[in-house]
């Protein structure tokens, strides 16, 4: 069989791309089940309105593509903030799967206000000027904007590694999740920092949002199946690392990439294959510690 | 689900009872009322369906997000069986439900591996890649789904394409899986179960390999689950894509939420508030969607134990 390079590593780029999408979401769906014991349902709709938020403020206001890169994740950030406030805090100390059902009723009404507005067509976003255009690399075509999608997705992931695991703050956020009351003793304000995480998880999702609107279009569904693909990721990765969702989010991608290439029919289904074949072999999940 | 909103008191089986004759009887004299009867028929169907997966959830702790794929694998099976190889309505049903059986084996095998909130992304996420395999397959028909289904006779003598002869052949189909349902949850094997919903490590603790009942339990429900969509197919006349697609599976989570995780009788009363607003909302297009959201964020915060679980709750009795 005779491989066409160019072809080849167009559609792996591609996989990187979504590999960044992966690992941003399941990065945020990781945090915040570490600190809340709540599977977000609607990491999908905070990561569609990232976009949304992006193309309001280019469309309505006039920012821009960078300034909305900072501006939309505070946005949606602050949104997923109010509603942790308002709702999801009372389900402290029930069972996680009413945090799921809650949630996903969340994204049903946010999905679903956007529909109303919105149909269910793309809206457009340009890539900004100082991103378009090429380069030729010899072997591949490399898109600029897809270059820098996978570049500023993999800076993003390590900075939030690095806060985590190597800060002050970092510190206090892990012990909180070890035991929430101990912490609290030692005059740390829990409550508050389960806030901030859940607004740090949104906003990170919002922030995947915002870099794929110039890739795919702005859609009111856009992050309704993608988010079934993240919880396969997550499945596959387990929760309790942050460096492993990272590694599982971008491995997957490639994979998906390859598989595009090579038997484009499974490119769908191949990683929903793969959780399949983790779970017969190594049940807990690539990195994941067992539930 | 370990928390005070699933009932565990001793099940007075009197009041059980009176209900059960009252949902009868009341479902018997249905067509004479003059309601649409297509409306009751899908509705019974759908009841069916919450009541398997309330099997699951209610009694056995385990959040299936995935029961659309078994009602649409068994409605694409016995559409299949009916259109193309002109089986007979029961041989039809009896394909659908075979079909829904062997996938809750194969999926159970793997699905159970994990527990909660792994369970219920691995069953949403089983459940999203055979939505892809049946978008590809050719036997689906992709996006058109299997349509025009001939009803056929029921044992060679029982005209379905009646309505009034339908809707007492649904109705016997839902009060046999009813009653399955309440037999295998009265049952020692649905008090096994109970335990493991309470306290798994004790259960291991006094011998029970609690894998092979929660299999049990899931097989039990999607073969059931099955049979729902089976009868389905008798009353639309399709099989599509909607029925395996993953809302399909929350609408299923929202009918047995509304009516009551762990109750005998709400996932019916559920399924029917759920079908009958989609019928009177139809107008609204995406606005069901937001209501049905605001129900789930609703019943979650405040109304967790369902309808029928806050009525029993009142009456301190078991429904």
């Amino acid at each position: 069989m005779s491989i066409n390079l160019q072809a080849l590593m167009a559609q792996l780029l591609v996989g990187l791309i979504n590999g960044s999408f992966y690992a941003l979401l399941s990065l945020g769906l990781a945090v915040i089940f570490g600190m809340l014991n709540i599977i977000n349902f609607a990491h999908g709709a905070v990561y569609m309105m990232g976009a949304f938020c992006a193309y309001f403020l280019l469309n309505v206001m006039g920012i821009g593509y960078w300034p909305a890169l900072i501006i939309a994740p505070i946005v949606v950030g602050i949104f997923g903030m109010i509603l942790e406030r308002t709702m999801l805090q009372w389900l402290a100390g029930l069972d996680h799967l009413y945090g799921l059902l809650l949630t996903f009723g969340m994204a049903l009404i946010i999905q679903g206000v956007f529909q109303n507005y919105f149909g269910s067509s793309g809206l457009p976003y340009a890539i900004p000027a100082e991103l378009q255009g090429g380069m030729n690399l010899g072997f591949m075509f490399l898109p600029i904007y897809r270059g820098w999608v996978v570049i500023c997705s993999l800076i993003v992931c390590l900075a939030t590694w690095f806060l985590i695991e190597r800060t002050r703050l970092g510190a206090n956020l892990r012990a909180a999740t070890e035991n929430p009351t101990l912490v609290r003793a030692f005059g740390i304000n829990v409550p508050r920092m389960i806030t901030l995480t859940y607004g740090l998880g949104v906003g990170l999702a919002a922030l995947a949002g915002v870099l794929s609107a110039p890739i795919n279009q702005v859609r009111p569904l856009m992050g309704a199946d993608l988010i079934i693909v993240v919880f396969a990721v997550v499945v596959i990765g387990g929760m309790g690392s942050i460096m492993g969702s990272i590694i599982t989010g971008f491995a997957l991608g490639i994979v998906e990439g390859l598989t595009k290439y090579f038997y484009p029919e499974a490119s769908n289904t191949v990683v929903f294959v793969l959780m399949v074949l983790v779970l017969l072999v190594k049940p807990s999940g690539l990195t994941g510690r067992t539930t | 689900m370990s928390d005070d909103t699933i009932p565990t008191a001793r099940r007075p089986v009197r009041d059980e009872m009176i209900a059960f004759v009252i949902m009868t009887a009341l479902l018997l004299v249905v067509p004479l009322t003059g309601v649409y009867p297509f409306f009751v028929m899908q509705g019974l169907c759908f009841a069916l369906l919450a009541c398997a997966f309330n099997l699951l959830i209610g009694y056995g702790g385990l959040l299936s997000f995935g029961h659309a794929m078994f009602l649409g694998t068994a409605g694409y099976v016995t559409a299949h069986a009916l259109k193309v190889w002109g089986l007979s309505p029961e041989l039809g049903i009896l394909a659908g439900v075979a079909g829904a059986a062997a996938l809750s084996v194969l999926t159970g095998l793997i699905a159970i591996r994990r527990q909660g909130i792994y369970f219920a992304m691995i069953t949403l996420a089983l459940s999203q890649l055979l939505y892809f395999v049946y978008l590809q397959t050719p036997f689906t028909h992709g996006e058109d789904g299997i349509q025009g289904i001939p009803q056929g006779l029921l044992f060679g003598f029982i005209n379905l394409a009646k309505p009034i002869t339908l809707y007492y052949v649904i109705l016997t189909g839902f009060l046999f899986g009813f009653l399955v349902i309440y037999r295998a949850i009265n049952s020692p094997f649905g008090e096994v179960l109970k335990a493991i919903r309470e306290n798994e490590p004790r259960a291991v603790s006094l011998g029970y390999k609690t894998d092979q009942y929660k299999l049990l339990a899931y097989i039990l429900s999607g073969t059931l689950a099955g049979f729902a969509g089976a009868l389905k197919v008798f009353v639309a006349q399709n099989a599509s894509l909607t029925d395996v697609h993953w809302s399909m599976s929350g609408e299923i989570v929202l009918m047995t939420l509304v009516g009551g995780l762990g109750t005998v009788f709400g996932p019916v009363v559920g399924a029917f508030v759920i079908i009958a607003m989609q019928q009177y909302l139809a107008g609204f297009g995406q606005w069901v969607t937001v209501i049905q959201g605001g129900i789930f964020v609703i019943c979650v915060l405040t109304f967790r134990r369902g309808v029928i679980g806050e009525i029993a709750h009142y009456f301190k009795r078991s429904l």
